[in-house]
């Protein structure tokens, strides 16, 4: 026992790196085919509706079918500001949301507080919840949020979203403390 | 026009009535607080003023009060009351409307609910109470409307720290030992 495996430290990333070709096909059907649930808050949703709306079509890039119940996605698009108030109701959204899951930080509200700093606004979703990917602009255009969306693509592949670093950590951790022992 | 109605209500309440003023368009009535009540049913009641539509409610902290070039000192001490509470009221019949103010020591900021006159002002008086820890008494059911229970204090006094947060959740998922960064060196 004893191991400890807390940080992406450099001398790890070739170790973390590796993918079997299991792994590799994996990622690749799921980058291909997330499923976002939207949580809308504020106004960028009318931008997240340009979005999803033919004109930009999120779904050419396999994103394309908003679920509206957090167990039947892994895409968590938090769209507006966050209260503090609604903290707990996003953190529980995300943990119900099935495994491996992503967040997209949509608009810089959602990313930082953006221009409210006061006693009602959380700055930023990540104070609760791990945020994949941040998208700045009051409101975003469409073009970022679908740059934003190959960057995630980019990361689901190459097994770098939150979730999938941890289960990689904690498998690392499982195959370390099996070699000791 | 409606300084009608001022003069009717220093007629009928003069003795509750501190004093008056008309501001663009705006009739002011600042009334004590003891008699709040029966000059407001007064004003619902009475034939020549029909108060039925009520507006607005809400508060206004006056801590350290001053124009922007002045110095606080001139306009603001301790021992003036702190908040002032503002009804805004219209008669759709008569078709004129007037503003009550009530003025409230910091000490003591307490006055009669009109909730059961008027049941618009219900969540309203319930807002000032959120907002500014004005008690409304004999109100219904005094609670926060827009913040939660936890919340300590009242956010929209003069003295609550701007950012001051009372966050509700946070994270738990991030490693025990974070990763230490050097301090980028610059050439
Ligand atoms: S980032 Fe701008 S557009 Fe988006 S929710 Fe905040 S204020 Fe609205």
């Amino acid at each position: 026992m004893g191991v400890e495996i807390t940080t992406t430290r450099l001398e790890d990333a070739a170790k973390w790196a590796k993918q079997s070709t299991l792994e590799k096909a994996t990622n690749w059907g799921r980058k291909f085919s997330l499923f976002s649930y939207p949580f809308v808050t504020a106004c960028c949703g009318m931008e997240f509706m340009s979005v999803a709306g033919p004109k930009y079509d999120l779904a050419r890039f396999g994103a394309e079918f908003p679920r509206f119940s957090p167990r039947q996605s892994d895409l968590l698009m938090v769209v507006g500001t966050v209260t503090e108030k609604q903290g707990p109701a996003v953190k529980r959204v995300f943990d119900q949301m099935a495994e491996p899951k992503w967040v997209i930080a949509f608009g810089v509200c959602a990313s930082t507080g953006g221009f409210y700093q006061n006693y009602h606004t959380m700055p930023g979703v990540d104070q609760v919840i791990p945020v994949d990917v941040y998208i700045p602009g009051c409101p975003p255009r469409p073009e970022q949020v679908l740059d934003a969306l190959i960057l995630l693509m980019d990361r689901i592949q190459s097994g770098r979203g939150h979730s999938q670093l941890r289960d990689k950590r904690e498998q690392l951790i499982a195959s370390a403390s099996s070699d000791e022992g | 026009m409606a300084q009608k109605v001022l003069d009717a209500l220093k007629a009928a309440h003069g003795a509750a009535v501190d004093r008056t003023a008309s501001a663009h368009t705006d009739e002011i009535a600042w009334i004590k607080r003891d008699q709040l009540l029966a000059v407001a049913t007064w004003l619902k009641n009475d034939a020549a003023m029909l108060f039925d539509a009520p507006v607005f409610c809400t508060a206004i902290d006056w801590i350290d009060y001053r124009p922007l070039d002045r110095p606080p000192s001139e306009f603001w001490s301790e021992d003036k009351p702190r908040f002032t509470v503002a009804y805004q009221l219209r008669s759709s019949k008569h078709r004129h409307r007037i503003r009550i103010e009530i003025e409230l020591p910091e000490a003591d900021p307490k006055l009669p609910s009109l909730a059961g006159l008027w049941p618009a002002f219900n969540w309203q008086e319930r807002e000032t109470f959120d907002m500014y820890g004005i008690r409304f008494d004999g109100h219904p059911d005094l609670r926060r409307i827009y913040l939660y229970e936890e919340f300590v204090g009242y956010p929209l006094r003069k003295d609550y720290p701007k950012e001051k947060r009372q966050p509700l959740v946070r994270r738990d998922d991030l490693p025990m030992n974070p990763i230490k960064v050097a301090p980028m060196e610059h050439k």
